[in-house]
């Protein structure tokens, strides 16, 4: 091998024919190689390591020059065993595992989790009410900064990096929001079978109106970047279109579905968390193209900010409310407080369990070690995530762990609809197509 | 701690076996699937609390009495209609309506007609397949591998559930891709992590694990894996080899 070679970019000769590696700025050496056979038809592997996949995603393309006649995706790359690694801790634990399927939007993971557990426990109708308004702000929380992300990535995947830059910059706001109340930016483990983990903590409902007032200001920022631009609609305008039939048939739901026109969603059709009580719209657009769910994106995170000014202002009347079932048989007892060294374990609880009441211990202990018992059968409670119908099959054999929980996540169902947006379509457009789905691959491959 | 034999009942009998230290016989309205032994998760030692004799049936919700409540009826009676119509009888093999959520256990010959019954006909008209879910339940003799099917009704606003069991001896069942086109991604994750083979599904293939990888990850004879971990002097064994609950 001669200095000049580059190891990483070489071509070898397999069954299938020559197989050429590419790592830039070898092109020389490809159409050299392409030239000496004369047909036009190359199979490109793309990904899973394309900067433009979305993750690790793998795309097998098969092209005739620049079109592209067969589209097919490899998923797997990121399967972590979330699913089975369930079934072997408690019922609460399980929230921990579940909220990092889809990274993007834990917090939609831990409610329809949650909400399942609930429904086998058969206390759905005894989750105080301070606990619903906080899933509700939080998930809509959530929903601008998945928008956020979906909107950024897919800009930055056609060359509109500001529109990436501007994306994060208000993400970070929203992240800032959830460290804030839940204490980490991702993966929160927030929302519980019975509530949720914690108060708010003092102070966060002026934090909330502040960053709400600022998104106000800088979400037109998007609108008057991107939505008459005619670069911007050139690139999605008429792409990846998909009519309703065909997201019925291939089971698309969230803004691919009401890209059609089909105003579904979940938060309308079958409320959960108190939603009905929630003045919003319900976003739609008519061209079933890349560019509507573009626009359904945005005017959804419009409705959002709605919501959790709304949930806001309920919030500040429920000050001091509690937010974990009042059943000491399964919700969490223990509370953490700020203390000089961190967060810990709250003084007050530690001594009201070792000082002062002996139920109070064995309930602390009884939950924390062993966990509760849910009752045998199965449950799916639907939530509406950004990305469409999430729902967990939650299982129980009558024992203090999941006998198995199966996530049906929507980006794994909406990446099916690959194949049909970009054949036939040009290479470039694929990107676009895959953008507009907006999958995350935690929750394709879990 | 972990137990010396995995799989093992304990050891210890009730010594009292009198009549009020007998488990409860069992409501006819639930199935019972394999039986729960001891309390605290230990197995073959170490558990000196009296409650290492205890048994406990598993119990599932059993089948609902025919007149359903409300539109659970409406549904039952339409498919009912709609395979007599086709010319199929003894597809459903009972219905459990459990915290407001319906089943219907389909026989797997009569999973086509039953999908096709509950797509097409104008009161039943569920549209959307919402997904594919395995559920592995060794204790279940001759039914050990279940498929769950959740359907959507955008039309009525209902969901339903159709589950199929079949023999982990002969874990074939007809596949619904011709039926509904997104059960394609679906069956197949199922066929990867349980070994169910979907008869008729265009390309049976593993999805999420690697295509040369043995076994069935989420069977329940599968291990979880892992190694102990040693922090400060102490060891964590991995979760599987743990002191559980049971």
């Amino acid at each position: 091998m001669t200095a000049d070679q580059d190891i990483y970019a070489s071509s070898t000769e397999t069954t299938e024919g020559r197989v050429f590696t590419v790592s830039g700025q070898d092109w020389d050496q490809i159409a050299e190689g392409l030239a000496e056979d004369d047909s036009d038809r190359i199979v490109v592997n793309m990904g899973p390591q394309h900067p433009s996949t979305h993750g690790v995603l793998r795309l097998i393309l098969e092209l005739e020059g620049e079109t592209v006649t067969e589209a097919r995706c490899g998923i797997g790359y990121l399967h972590t065993g979330i699913e089975k690694n369930m079934e072997f801790r408690s019922w609460v634990q399980g929230v921990t595992f579940c909220t990092r399927m889809d990274y993007l939007s834990p917090f939609f993971n831990e409610a329809t989790y949650s909400l399942g557990v609930e429904r086998l426990l058969d206390i759905e109708d005894q989750i105080p009410e301070k606990a619903d308004v906080m899933r509700v702000l939080l998930m809509e929380l959530n929903r601008i900064s998945s928008h956020l992300v979906a909107i950024a990535t897919g800009g930055m995947e056609i060359g509109a990096l500001t529109v990436m830059t501007v994306g994060f910059r208000e993400r970070e706001l929203v992240l800032d929001l959830f460290e804030l109340i839940t204490g980490l930016r991702m993966n929160h483990a927030f929302i519980r079978p019975g509530g949720v983990a914690q108060d708010l903590p003092p102070g966060a409902l002026d934090e909330i109106r502040a960053s709400v007032a600022l998104m106000r200001k800088r979400l037109p920022e998007y609108a008057a970047l991107c939505n008459a631009n005619p670069i911007f609609k050139a690139r999605l305008e008429n792409v990846g279109t998909l009519d309703l039939e065909g997201c019925v048939a291939l089971g698309l739901t969230g803004p691919v579905l009401r890209s059609t026109g089909y105003p579904w969603d979940l938060r309308k059709s079958e409320p959960y968390c108190g939603y009905e009580t929630y003045d919003f719209d319900v976003q739609t657009w008519d061209t079933a193209d890349s560019y509507g769910r573009f626009r359904i994106r945005l005017n959804e995170m419009w409705e959002s900010l709605k919501i959790v000014e709304q949930a806001a202002d309920r919030l500040a009347g429920l000050e001091g409310a509690p937010v974990m079932i009042e059943d000491k048989k399964i919700g969490w007892p223990s509370q953490l407080s700020i203390g000089s060294d961190g967060m810990g374990n709250s003084l007050d609880h530690i001594r009201h369990i070792m000082g002062e009441s002996m139920e109070a211990l064995i309930h602390h202990f009884k939950l924390v070690t062993e966990g509760f018992r849910v009752p045998a059968g199965q449950a799916y409670v639907p939530v509406e995530s950004p990305r469409g119908e999430l729902g967990a099959h939650v299982v129980s054999d009558g024992g203090t762990r999941p006998f198995r929980a199966h996530f049906r996540d929507p980006s794994f169902t909406n990446l099916q609809a690959t194949s049909v947006m970009s054949e036939g379509g040009m290479i470039s457009d694929v990107i676009v197509a895959i953008a507009s789905i907006d999958p995350v691959m935690g929750g394709v491959d879990r | 701690m972990s137990g010396d034999e995995p799989g093992k009942a304990p050891d210890q009998r009730a010594l009292d076996e009198s009549p009020e230290n007998a488990p409860a016989t069992l409501d006819p309205e639930v199935r019972a699937v394999g039986a729960r032994h001891g309390m605290f998760g230990t197995k073959g030692s170490g558990d000196t609390s009296g409650y290492g004799g205890l048994v406990q049936p598993v119990v599932y919700p059993g089948l609902a009495r025919r007149p359903l409540d409300g539109w659970h009826e409406e549904v039952a009676s339409a498919l009912d209609a709609a395979l007599a119509a086709a010319g199929v009888s003894d597809a459903v093999e009972g219905i459990v309506v459990h915290r407001g959520e319906i089943t219907f256990h389909v026989r797997r010959d009569g999973l086509p007609a039953v999908a096709r019954a509950l797509r097409d006909d104008p009161s039943l008209r569920f549209e959307v397949l919402s997904g594919v879910s395995g559920v592995h339940y060794p204790d279940d003799k001759d039914r050990e591998l279940h498929a769950v099917y959740h359907l959507l009704s955008m039309t009525w606003n209902r969901r339903v559930r159709v589950e199929v069991a079949v023999p982990d001896a002969d874990p074939h069942l007809p596949s619904v891709v011709a039926t509904y086109p997104t059960a394609d991604w679906h069956e197949r994750e199922t066929y990867d992590m349980f070994g169910l083979v979907f008869d008729g599904h265009p390309a049976l293939t593993r999805i999420l694990m690697p295509d040369d990888w043995p076994g069935r990850p989420q069977r329940k004879d599968y291990p979880l894996g892992g190694i102990p971990v040693e922090y400060k002097g102490g060891t964590v064994p991995p979760p599987d080899q743990r002191r559980s609950y049971n």
